[in-house]
Order: C-alpha cells, then structure tokens, then sequence
C-alpha cells in the first residue's frame, strides 16, 4: 500500500486553478520530492494531503485515509513541517517540543528529539531569539513530535546554513531508512537531488514529471562547455547533429548540449567534434564537463513551451 | 488527557510570560479599584465610592481576561499560524478551547482573589451577596467577552485584532457603567449603554453582590450576549 496516494487532484481558490488534475503517490521508506518554483502549486497540494484543504475535485489518502474528512485520526500519524511560523514567539525551545510530544499519546521523548535536531544549547530561548536555521530544527522536530508514519515536509532546509542543511538532511535519510514516507516539498532542485528517491515536478498546477529520479534522468547526459559569446551555435548544432542551447553569463557564453544514450563513448565522440569544430573556427574552449543530466536541466527541459509530460516508475 | 494537559501547560506558560497581558488582566483593575476608592472623584450611587467600584471593577477584569488577553493572544497565534500548526495534531478544537478556557478560569479566579481582597481592605462590604448567582453571572459574562473577543480574533490580522481590542476595551470601559453609574451618561449614550455587555455585567453583579435591585433588563441583556457571541465566533472564525 502506498502511504499517500493523490488521483486527480484539483484544488481551486475561487476563479484560480493552483493544482490542475495531478495525480502521483509516495511510499513507506522512501522520500517523495515534489518540486517546483514558487507558486506551481506544491503548497496547495501538500496542505490538501494534510488535511488543511478539501480538494475541489479527485481524492486524495494518506494512510488509507481521507486527509480532510478523516483529519482527527490522520493527524494522529502524521508529522506535519509549515513553510513558515507555527510557534509563538514568546515560547521556548524546550517547552515547545515537550508540548508537541505529549499532544500524541505515543509521542517521540522530547530530550532525545532536542539532541537529535541539535537544540540543546537553545532550549530556553525563545522562538523569536533563534536564528532561521534553528527555527528550520525546531519545525522539523516538532513534525518528528508525532513518530510519523507519514512527514510532509514543507522546504525543510529553507534558510539553513551548510552544516545544519547535512544534519537535516541526515535526519530525513534516517527517517526513511526506518520506514518513514516522506514528502517533501521545495523549489530547490539541488535539495531534491540530494534526497529524493522520487520525483514529482510541478509547474504551474501541473506534473511535468513524475518517477524515480534515475528514471526521470533516462540516460540524459551534457556536455557543457564555455566560449565566445560569437559562437554560431546552430553551425556547431549542424556540426553535431544534436541542438546546442546557449546560456549567457555577461560577455561569456555557457553552452550545453544535451544528449540521450546509454552508450559512454558517445560524449567521448561528442567532445572531439566540439572541440575539433571549436578549433577550426579559431573559437576559445573552456570549462568542457561532460555528465549526467541535473534536475534543473531537466526542469528547464520540460517546461519549454510544447514540453510533453514525463512519466516513470 | 494528557493532550489538554499538554496544551493548558502552554497556555499558562504564555499568560505568564506576556507582561503587557498580566497589566491589562490585574494591573488595570487593581489600579483602577485602588485609585478611584481613595480618591473620591467619580460619581457614584453609594455613600463609599468602593461599594459602587467593586462590581463594576470586577465586570472589568472579566472583560480583559476573556476579550482581551484571550482575544488578543488568540489573534497573535493564529497570524503566527501556530492554530494552524496545532490543528494538524491530535489536539482537536474542542480540547484546544477547553484549554483556553480553563487557562482564562484560572486567570479570573486570581483576579476575583485579589480584587476582593483589595476591595475589602479598601472597606468594601457585600450586602446580602448571592454567591450562586454571582458565579452564574461570572460565566455568562466570560462567554459573552470570549466570544466578542474570538470573533475578532478569528476575523482580523493580529495587529488589527490588537487595535480593535483595545479601542473596545476603551469604549466598554467607558460607556459600561463601571467607573460611574450609566445613568450619567448623556440620554443618546445612556441608550447604547444600556444594550452593552458590560454595563450588563456591571448591573447584575451590584445587584448579587449589593442587592441593588432594579436591575430591568440587564439579565436578558447579559444572556442574549453570552449566546449570540460565541455563535459569531463559531460563525466567522478562521483557523488560519
């Protein structure tokens, strides 16, 4: 069974369709990334999963159970992150995540989940006195309040600085490592990369892709590459016989090439040509990297105009 | 149990900490009881000025208590999405507004003690009080001010909640016969006056505490409040 099962969903705020028919699941042990920038709709979804809005069309379960009609005995499993704010300021660190744990009758030990989030040092400050990056710990400790079953992460690592983005992430790794789902919400491709086992991309109301990231990946590859900002690229895409995308940063160009193929000596052959046409036209080579696809290309890809959805398993 | 037990914990623990609450639930009303009974310069209709005050005070405390501080708080928390927050946990409406309202008990209960107490080293003397009646009265005042005060909670941003509270507080404090008998208010006011919740409170607590009698409507005043304004609150709050 999966743990968050979403049909069809449409979510509506009066005249404004924010989720548009998008239909994905995520499963125990594994984390689920739906991804996509501000405003396509991540929030308005996952809010719907956790019971805070009813749909206004398709369905959604979480558990087994519907989020909104079922809130009571869902919100007992479930651990539950806000974008933002969820504590007044005037409370302290320590007596917030006490409260949480003793809102669920089997709730986490409040002293092991302030050493896990690494709050110890803050635990009697006040939530107005703690930096974004503790406030982030102390969200993710009061959504682990609950022993979830199912944790719906609202950008988790939003304002963390480098190492308390690792010890979050480390968090989440364990959390699924012990058969937790976790879905997790952000605009940030690179978190996603670095977490997710699944996939689901959003753009405007819409999924554009939806799969395990590998899938997703299919065997795209670049070659990225820097030169003049003269370079004619569609004499070089000729040349290549694969379309080259130019990417201007001031009076340089980064140029990519994306290709499709499970076969390693294609970039080799790939690069000769760049390099070899490169030189013939006198141009400068800098920079050439050769990799798998990252999920911002892939995003870029797929929400050209005329992108067709992406689907995997 | 332990979810109520849990969330009156945090209640309390707030109370506590907000001063600026703590002076308009107890630093208001003592200050006002002190003054005004030693400095005799308010109209009254009792020879001691402090047998007119008490009730009048003590309806006071029971506006700020369950309008204001509650009122208030309740707006912060919901700006703040901390109901948002709490109601994806087991807590509940129900348990969430029983803990607010046992946190409000507890906080009148301190009041009564000490305005009381001040009242009577002040020389106040009840005059064949009716406890049962007073209690009853209590409660249907702290119904009618929570449920004045969540409405705005549930309705406005925190700063505008704030605002409006307080402008109310001002206003009920003023025109509701607490500080001095209504009936000195121009014939206009005096109407308005009439039909407001706490000159209600005020009257049918000088008249279990005091036996004022003649009392009219205030009962049926102070009923019709303690139903229609948590009905608008149920009505028109929002949860986030």
């Amino acid at each position: 069974m999966s743990a968050v099962v979403v049909q069809d969903l449409v979510v509506r705020y009066g005249d404004m369709t924010a989720v548009d028919g998008v239909s994905f699941d995520a499963a125990f042990g594994e984390v689920t990334a739906v991804l996509g920038p501000n405003g396509a709709g991540k929030t308005s979804t996952i809010e719907t999963c956790e019971g805070f809005r009813r749909p206004s069309a398709g369905s959604v379960s979480v558990l087994g159970l519907d989020p909104f009609a079922q809130r009571t005995e869902l919100h007992r499993e479930i651990g539950v992150m806000l974008q933002e704010g969820g504590v007044y300021p005037s409370a302290r660190v320590g007596e917030t995540v006490v409260q949480y744990c003793d809102l669920y009758g089997r709730g986490a030990n409040a002293d092991e989940l302030i050493d896990r989030v690494g709050l110890r040092s803050r635990i009697t400050s006040t939530w107005r006195r703690l930096s974004g990056g503790e406030k982030q710990r102390l969200l993710l400790a009061l959504a682990l309040a609950a022993r979830p079953r199912v944790a719906f992460l609202d950008e988790p690592t939003s304002g963390v600085d480098v190492n308390g983005r690792d010890d979050i992430r480390g968090i989440i790794r364990e959390l699924a490592a012990s058969g937790t789902a976790l879905v997790l919400a952000t605009h940030e491709l690179d978190e996603a990369e670095r977490l997710a086992d699944r996939v689901v991309m959003f753009h405007k109301g819409r999924i554009v892709a939806n799969g395990r990231l590998a899938t997703l990946r299919g065997g795209r590859s670049s070659v990225k590459f820097r030169s003049s900002e003269e370079l004619d690229t569609e004499a070089l895409s000729r040349h290549v016989g694969l379309t080259v995308e130019r990417i201007q940063f001031g009076a340089v160009g980064e140029y990519v090439i994306h290709f499709t193929s499970d076969d390693a000596s294609m970039s080799g052959d790939l690069v000769a040509r760049v390099s070899t046409w490169l030189g013939s036209m006198g141009l400068p080579l800098h920079d050439l990297s050769v990799g798998q696809q990252r999920l911002e290309d892939l995003f870029r890809d797929l929400t050209r105009d005329g992108h067709s959805d992406r689907g995997g398993t | 149990m332990s979810a109520l037990r849990a969330q009156l914990r945090a209640e309390i623990a707030l109370v506590r900490r907000n001063g600026e609450q703590l002076l308009v639930t107890l630093g208001i009303p003592l200050a006002l009881l002190g003054f005004f009974s030693v400095v005799d310069v308010l109209p009254s209709d009792t020879p001691e000025a402090v047998d007119f005050l008490v009730p009048g005070i003590l309806a006071l405390a029971i506006m700020s208590t369950s309008m204001v501080s509650l009122g208030i708080a309740t707006g912060f928390e919901r700006s703040y999405l901390v109901l948002k927050r709490l109601s994806a946990t087991p807590l509940g409406p129900r348990r969430l507004v029983a803990a607010k309202t046992i946190s409000v008990a507890i906080v009148e209960i301190i009041q009564m003690m000490l305005l009381v107490g001040l009242g009577l080293a002040l020389g106040w003397s009840p005059l064949n009080p009716n406890w049962i009646l007073t209690v009853v009265a209590v409660i249907l005042g702290t119904t009618a001010f929570a449920g004045i005060g969540l409405t705005l909670a549930g309705t406005l941003r925190g700063e505008i909640n704030l605002a409006a509270t307080n402008a109310l507080y001002l206003l009920l404090l003023l025109l509701g016969g607490i500080l001095f008998p209504q009936d000195r208010l121009p014939g206009a006011m005096q109407a308005v006056s009439d039909m407001l919740p706490t000159t209600a409170l005020a009257e049918v607590l000088r008249d279990t505490l005091m036996s004022s009698g003649d009392i009219g409507s205030a009962w049926w005043v102070l009923v019709v409040w303690a139903v229609a304004a948590p009905l608008a609150a149920t009505r028109f709050f929002r949860w986030n």
